[in-house]
């Protein structure tokens, strides 16, 4: 067994010991998990956006590069009472790019592929389903008539659609959770305590 | 002032990204400015990172309850960086911490996760009504259709449970992403436009 299966073993021991209750092993462990998730994420975000998109094109003379600089004093600015409301004017930027990006963005992929995905021919009962349900769901989630009379009643098979969405959409985490459970058990009890060959 | 300086950047970067689409020849400024976003969200996360990191050392430094789990915290925020200065290959410190800490800690998380969802479906799922029946219904196909006993039990469950997701699920889940995307076109064009304002800051 190497030093490393050792360390991933105790670890993920301490983590399903919450299955008993809450326990200092389990805190240490979430502990260390929020620390090494923050400092990984920093050299992540170091080494894949600040250092090509910043330090790079400053040493290669690239001067537009200023401007995300001063970009990123200001939002660190948002560390202290004093200079917080300086670092309103990235997240404005931000904000404001993100929604002038999001409306051809969203009518593109969200609105346009949706629908034209939907407007099949009615050559088959798959066809219709889908199309009777993507009224339908729309008529539910549509607020401003109240849902009585045949409204209500197409609202309603929305509903059935809906809830058959959220069966399946939990159904399918469950699973995946259970397969990454059984992931590690296998650990355990393979490479671990060696009783899975 | 900084209120009527935000509401300005965030009309005139709004509208400049909004009619780029329309617009080819500037392709060159809208992919400076989707740097500059990258930049500042990032920035805006390390800022996070580092009110982690002063948060902690603070209950570290006032021996306050809990402080040994603090330092836990701040070991583990300052391993990785410092490791990473040594390379992130596959044989370096830092990818053996992601792999034998990081990475296990994380899918057991996740995976203890199995025991509370169950739990709480076994309180949860009583078929009250005939939304509630398919609720029930749906999820026991599409997880009997996943592993072999479903396939025992009756050998269609994997087409049944493949069919659930192809044909109602598909309808319900367009019909949520039609309704996302008209609700943020709405928000959207409010947040440029200045109707929305929340993130302005308060008044002074």
């Amino acid at each position: 067994m190497t030093a490393g299966n050792f360390a991933a073993a105790i670890l993920t021991l301490a983590i399903f010991s919450f299955l008993y209750r809450e326990n200092p092993f389990f805190r240490l462990a979430e502990h260390l998990l929020v620390g090494l998730s923050a400092g990984y994420f920093t050299v992540i975000a170091v080494q894949g956006t600040l250092v090509p998109k910043v330090l790079e094109p400053l040493q290669a003379g690239d001067w537009w590069v200023v401007v995300p600089f001063i970009l990123i004093i200001l939002i660190l600015g948002r560390l202290t009472e004093k200079t917080r409301p300086a670092s309103r004017i990235p997240l404005a930027l931000i904000i404001g790019a993100g929604a002038g990006v999001a409306v051809p963005a969203l009518l593109q992929a969200r609105i346009l592929v949706q629908l034209s995905a939907t407007m099949k021919p009615l050559n088959s009962a798959a066809n219709i389903f889908i199309l009777v349900g993507v009224i339908t769901t729309l008529v539910y989630f549509f607020f401003s008539r109240e849902h009585k009379g045949w409204w209500g009643k197409l609202a309603t098979i929305g509903t059935w659609y809906l809830m058959i969405f959220f069966g399946a959409t939990f159904g399918n985490t469950v699973m995946s959770r259970i397969s990454l459970l059984i992931g590690r058990l296998e650990f355990l009890f393979g490479d671990f305590l060696g009783l899975i060959k | 002032m900084t209120r009527r300086l935000v509401f300005w950047i965030t009309l005139s970067f709004g509208v400049f990204m909004l009619f780029q689409f329309f617009i080819p020849v500037v392709g060159g400024a809208y992919r400076k400015v989707l740097d500059w976003m990258q930049v500042i969200y990032l920035s805006s996360l390390l800022v996070g990172v580092i009110a982690l990191g002063l948060q902690h050392l603070r209950k570290v430094s006032t021996l306050s309850s809990g402080w040994g789990y603090s330092l836990v915290t701040v070991a583990g925020l300052v391993a990785m960086p410092v490791a990473a200065f040594w390379g992130t290959g596959e044989s370096s410190v830092f990818f053996w911490l992601f792999n034998n800490m990081q990475v296990p800690m994380q899918s057991t998380v996740f995976s203890l996760l199995a025991f509370f969802v169950a739990s709480a479906a076994f309180r949860g799922f009583r078929a009250r009504s005939l939304p509630a029946f398919l609720l029930l219904v749906s999820a026991a196909i599409v997880m009997l259709g996943r592993v072999p006993i479903g396939t025992k039990l009756y050998f269609d469950f994997p087409a049944w449970s493949q069919a659930l997701l192809d044909i109602p699920s598909v309808a319900a889940r367009r019909g949520i992403l039609i309704g996302i995307g008209l609700g943020s076109v709405a928000t959207s064009l409010r947040v440029i436009l200045g109707i929305e304002r929340g993130f302005f800051g308060r008044k002074v």
